[in-house]
């Protein structure tokens, strides 16, 4: 599910972004990991504790959570936070509602844990309930191409007529095209001009 | 009613519409697809289908399917098909397309020069050169159409569509000619053309020749013996004996053809596309056009066994003995005697001594028309026989001490035809001037028409001429008038270049592998979606991606777990090559100083997955202050963007020279900075690359010049096998021998951008001390630059305004310390020691020496410590304050570069004279020399003083210097420098150029 943007500019919220780079809050954390677990479920372990390489997530401007490797962080001490642009990965934002939004670039680091297969195993298992639970849409030839949240169980799907939804969308790779500028604006002030409908 | 489509053409109209008419015709909106007009009318839409399978999939796809849109896009090269071997998985042969050239009916758009021959993945059947279909596989045929030449491989005949087919006249061998009628008497030439060929036929041919014809053969016997490897290619073949009837047949003799005029003028342009150089298919094409003329517009084919080297192999031979023939039974009552004799001269010359060989075409026109016709009238006919569609004649230059006044707006063909002429004239100057004119004129006038006609500014054409001889120039400037193929880089961080083609060629992409250099690039001939909003561009599986950009990344190399810099990152097409070949490990600090256009950035980091990558919008030159210490470091430097000119027309005209040392100076200062970051003690790195989109030298060759002078830098090989050499000496200016190393690419030569590359290798972190401080007091903020000899930073250097004269001695000077010092720390590695030591004698002397000497005497002083280290161990025992002037300056005396060689063209006299230096000559003390002057001679006097010292040691070491006095009165001009390079451009060229 999507949240719409709260519409406040941040002068009238009395809320002052710190232009800083620094580690997430408890709440932070939290609300990510949340975020993250409803489509990832039990993977969300993989995913914090890779073997392969160590890294952490940052925080930018209060605003845009990115996950970072070790050599990374490293060289980012030098730079002033308000000349950074990007950092590592981007994985999602906490605009001002404290809700994490994860965006599409993170589909590269969910979508090892989140098999179609495996979702759907999750969904068959919890039938009666289906409230969530990630879908990737993949093309034929194994591109990943979006995720979202399953409306109905795949048992359904086949059932239903073609007019139904059957995953509210959430995010998808022709947002790299089409809201490049909301992906790519890292500041709380662009996000208050920069709404999405 | 309402649904009728309105008719495509008019009634007469043949061949292919204009692209606007094609556009607009149809129905609009609301009608079915297949109905509406413009792009998007498909047609038979099942047809099509069907006809794309067949191409795209391995199994029912006909070797030669052809779309019926394709046969009415007949811009020749396009048609051509590869049936060799296939290069693409599962056996997908890709079509093979032409250059997507512009309007057919611009002249300019529509050649297809060597610039795509040499790209090595294009163009058309000159630059195929029909590789694939050569000897071993069967032989070509060649069908023209109308006016249209086009040669289909002959295993894919059969699938030529019949309507096509019947156009031309199928050539079988085995069938009888069907009977005596006119038509199969001078059409016999398809059949003898292959009689030729074949083994035993060769001498029935002169039974049905007539007498004349028969002697003409004989000639042309007697001159392939003379000249074997003359007949082999059908260019080579006797020119056709109407010389000066060139393009302008409708005009000329046989009135009775009946042709439109716009058949004609697309029939030339075609030629044009087609033929390397302009006059070479001009004949064939006559004569084609005169085989189509007689013979009704049937069309004549024949088969020409496609040989690799026969660059002309379009031009119908078979016509050349029949036609000519066929014009002497025409033309011979009307001629006068002398006239016949005139020909008949010619015809000789045409077959003893003619070769078409591809560069001296022009040439050999030019000669053919002087040695046919009379002394005065030869300008007015070399006209003749390159005339387009003018009527009458004109002179190529104003009479003289008239001023061309511009009246009207210029008729561009008539520009046209004389800038080809003025070039003609200028390769041959001696014999085709017009009496009275000096090359200047000439060069004016033939600037003034490319201005014109290519619409150029004046100072950059001028900057243009410069840099390329003038065959060269024109390439250049055609091919700046055509986009360069698109490219597209496979993203290994998410696939594989055979899994992203055969995806994108299931999507209706035609590509090709972009070359042999490029384990990535891929090159879109023509694609039925969008290139930009593929699902798999989405993902991120490519970036579009000129091939120029991404040599610099190949020059690089970066390495996994490195750290590197990118400093002008925008659109990050380079970064995300970088990271992709680091396999997203280590890091990347990508900068770019222009918040906007780091938004693209992000944006295609993102899609590409790149994960390792920093981006931050500092200006450059801040740059070691932020954060330094990388293993490599790409600059990409903003530049005036001259090799760009086909993406950015608007720099033909907006750049002046001011523009350019702007570009040029702030090049510099990001140099330095670039080289500042880098860490010279890392042990995988410590290299820096620097590149740029243009092509002038200011911006190149002069700044890694400075550079070289002002850090421990020296130039490394890029690593690229192609590409030309970088200029050692422009002019007036004189560069580091080792700029042979960088690479130079052309529109023309490689068809890609125009780019330079530079790579360097840092060997030492410390900063030479006294250009440090130069380099702080010149580099920043200089906003009203350099005067125009190029003195900016030795001016501001120098602390007082120090004449031309002595500017450019301490600028030899200066270009002279710098191997010195890398070949030492070659030799002896990196010893920090001697570089403090350095450091602190320079800023002795500094404090000591006025600012003039100090300036001139520093770099020799390092030199010599490098040469003898015994002094040099000597010296650093002493404290540095016992180290006075008089030592400074007999280093100064002492230091011969090392790298400086015996050769001194300029001035053997000097050196001989100086060649015993005395031992008390080198402790000269300096306060002899008090003026200015005197220093100034001095230090001119003292490269050769160097040089003769050494060569008496006889220990030349390093790269042989050139060591020309500034003046450039004994360079060859650019023309000639070049004209080596201009040859083979895919292989490097490794034959010195000056040296």
């Amino acid at each position: 599910m999507k949240f719409p943007f709260q519409q406040l500019r941040p002068e009238d919220s009395g809320f002052q972004p710190s232009r800083k780079i620094r580690p997430l809050t408890e709440e932070e954390t939290h609300a990510m990991f949340e975020k993250t677990a409803k489509f990832i479920r039990e993977n969300l372990q993989l995913l914090v504790n890779r073997s392969y390489s160590t890294y952490c997530f940052r925080l930018h401007n209060d605003l845009t959570v990115y996950c970072v490797n070790e050599m990374t962080l490293k060289l980012v001490v030098g730079i002033s936070g308000d000349k950074l642009v990007l950092l590592g990965r981007y994985f999602g934002k906490f605009p001002k509602t404290h809700e994490f939004q994860l965006d599409i670039t993170a589909l590269d680091y969910l979508a090892p844990y989140a098999k179609n297969g495996a979702s759907h195993q999750a969904f068959l298992s919890e039938n009666h309930e289906l409230k969530s639970g990630l879908v990737m849409g993949n093309s034929l030839a194994d591109i990943l191409l979006a995720f979202g949240v399953a409306a109905k169980s795949t048992q359904d799907c086949r059932r239903v007529d073609t007019m139904i939804t059957v995953a509210f969308h959430q995010a998808d790779i022709g947002e790299y095209v089409r809201h490049e500028e909301t992906l790519t604006l890292n500041h709380h002030e662009d996000l208050g001009l920069c709404r999405r409908a | 009613m309402p649904s009728s489509r309105p008719p495509r053409r008019e009634p007469g109209q043949r061949g292919l519409l204009p692209e606007r008419q094609r556009g607009s015709c149809g129905q609009g909106r609301g009608f079915p697809r297949h109905r509406r007009g413009g792009r998007r009318s498909r047609g038979n839409v099942r047809r099509r289908a069907q006809l794309r399978r067949r191409c795209s999939r391995g199994k029912g796809r006909l070797p030669g399917t052809v779309f019926p849109n394709e046969l009415y896009e007949a811009k020749g090269p396009r048609l051509e098909w590869r049936a060799g071997k296939s290069k693409t998985p599962r056996g997908h042969r890709l079509r093979q397309r032409g250059e997507r050239s512009g309007p057919l009916w611009n002249p300019a758009r529509l050649r297809a020069g060597p610039a795509s021959k040499c790209s090595g993945f294009l163009i058309g059947p000159e630059g195929r050169k029909r590789r694939d279909f050569g000897a071993r596989s069967a032989p070509a045929r060649d069908v023209s159409v109308g006016w249209c030449l086009i040669s289909w491989p002959s295993r894919t005949w059969n699938s030529v569509p019949s309507s096509f087919r019947t156009m031309g006249r199928r050539l079988d061998p085995t069938k009888e000619k069907r009977g005596p009628g006119r038509k199969a008497r001078k059409q016999k030439g398809a059949e003898t053309e292959l009689a030729k060929f074949l083994p035993a036929g060769g001498d029935e041919n002169s039974k049905r020749l007539s007498s004349r014809a028969r002697k003409r053969a004989a000639k042309r016997r007697l001159g392939s013996a003379e000249a074997p490897e003359t007949n082999k290619s059908p260019g080579a073949k006797p020119l056709p004996g109407k010389l000066p009837k060139g393009f302008c047949k409708p005009f000329g003799v046989s009135a009775g053809a009946v042709q439109t005029p716009g058949k004609k003028e697309a029939l030339s342009l075609f030629n044009m596309a087609r033929g390397k150089k302009r006059p070479a298919p001009t004949h064939s094409s006559a004569e084609e056009e005169e085989e189509d003329s007689e013979g009704d517009g049937v069309v004549n084919q024949e088969d020409l066994w496609g040989s690799e080297d026969s660059d002309a192999d379009m031009i119908d031979d078979y016509g050349a003995g029949s036609n000519s023939e066929d014009e002497d039974e025409d033309d011979g009552e009307e001629l006068l005697p002398i006239e016949r004799a005139a020909r008949k001269q010619k015809a000789q010359e045409a077959v003893a001594g003619d070769q078409w060989s591809e560069e001296e075409t022009d040439e050999e026109e030019e000669e053919e028309q002087v040695s046919a016709e009379s002394g005065p009238r030869e300008e007015e006919e070399s006209e003749g026989g390159l005339q387009i569609n003018v009527d009458e004649e004109e002179p190529l230059l104003p009479p003289a001490g008239e001023v061309e006044q511009d009246t009207q707006a210029p008729d561009l063909q008539r520009v046209h035809k004389r800038i080809q002429d003025i070039v003609g004239v200028l390769r041959d100057f001696g014999t085709q001037r017009e009496e009275g004119r000096s090359r200047s004129e000439y060069l004016q006038r033939l600037r003034k028409d490319l201005a014109t006609y290519y619409s150029y500014g004046d100072f950059l054409l001028g900057k243009l001429m410069d840099l390329f001889p003038l065959s060269e120039l024109v390439e250049f400037l055609e091919a700046n008038e055509v986009p360069r193929p698109i490219t597209l880089r496979t993203n290994t961080l998410k696939t594989r270049r055979r899994d992203l083609a055969q995806a994108l060629i299931n999507r209706g992409v035609n590509l090709d592998p972009l070359g042999k250099w490029s384990k990535t690039g891929l090159v879109v001939y023509d694609s039925s979606v969008p290139i930009g909003a593929t699902p798999e561009y989405l993902a991120g599986h490519y970036m579009l991606q000129g091939a120029s950009s991404m040599l610099p990344v190949m020059a690089l190399a970066p390495q996994e777990h490195e750290r590197i810099l990118d400093m002008c990152c925008a659109p990050g097409g380079k970064t995300s090559y970088i990271a992709q070949l680091m396999k997203n490990t280590g890091v990347i600090l990508a900068n770019d100083a222009n918040a906007e256009r780091l938004k693209s950035v992000v944006g295609n980091l993102h899609r590409l997955g790149v994960t390792n990558a920093i981006i931050s919008h500092y200006d450059g030159r801040q740059f070691p202050k932020v954060v330094g210490g990388f293993d490599r470091v790409l600059l990409d430097a903003p530049c005036s963007g001259t090799g760009v000119i086909s993406k950015d027309p608007a720099v033909k005209t907006n750049k002046d020279e001011k523009d350019i040392l702007r570009c040029a100076h702030l090049q510099k200062e990001l140099l330095l900075s670039a080289i500042d970051s880098v860490n010279a003690s890392s042990k995988t790195g410590g290299y820096l690359v620097y590149c740029t989109c243009s092509i002038m030298v200011e911006e190149n060759e002069w700044v890694v010049d400075y550079a070289l002078k002002k850090r421990n830098v020296r130039l490394v090989p890029t690593g690229l096998d192609f590409g030309q050499e970088g200029f050692t000496r422009f002019r007036e200016r004189r560069f580091h021998p080792t700029l042979r190393s960088t690479r130079r690419f052309y529109p023309h030569t490689h068809n890609m951008d125009g780019f330079f590359i530079a790579k360097f290798k840092k060997f030492s972190n410390s900063i030479p001390q006294s250009q440090m401080g130069n380099s702080a007091t010149s580099t920043p903020t200089n906003p009203d630059l350099p005067n125009m000899n190029g003195q900016v930073t030795l001016k501001s250097e120098s602390g007082s305004p120090s004449t031309k004269k002595a500017g450019q001695a301490k600028q030899r000077l200066q270009k002279r310390q710098h191997p010195k010092k890398s070949s030492f720390q070659k030799q002896n590695g990196i010893s920090k020691g001697t570089d403090t030591e350095l450091s602190t004698v320079s800023a002795v002397t500094k404090a000591q020496a006025s600012s003039k000497l100090q300036d001139s005497s520093q770099p020799p002083e390092t030199a010599a410590v490098v040469r003898e280290p015994k002094e040099a161990g000597k010296l650093k025992q002493q404290s540095p304050k016992l180290q006075s002037s008089r030592k400074a300056a007999f280093r100064k005396q002492r230091a011969p570069p090392k790298t400086m060689d015996t050769d001194l063209p300029a001035a053997p006299s000097l050196s001989k004279t100086q060649a015993t230096p005395k031992p008390e000559d080198r402790d000269q003390p300096f306060g002899n020399t008090t003026g200015a002057e005197k220093v100034k001679h001095q230090v001119a006097e003292q490269p050769f003083k160097k040089a003769a010292f050494q060569k008496r040691d006889g220990t030349p070491k390093g790269f042989k210097t050139p060591t020309v006095s500034s003046r450039s009165s004994s360079q060859p001009p650019p023309a000639k420098r070049r004209k080596s390079q201009s040859r083979g451009s895919l292989q490097p060229a490794l034959t010195s150029v000056d040296g």
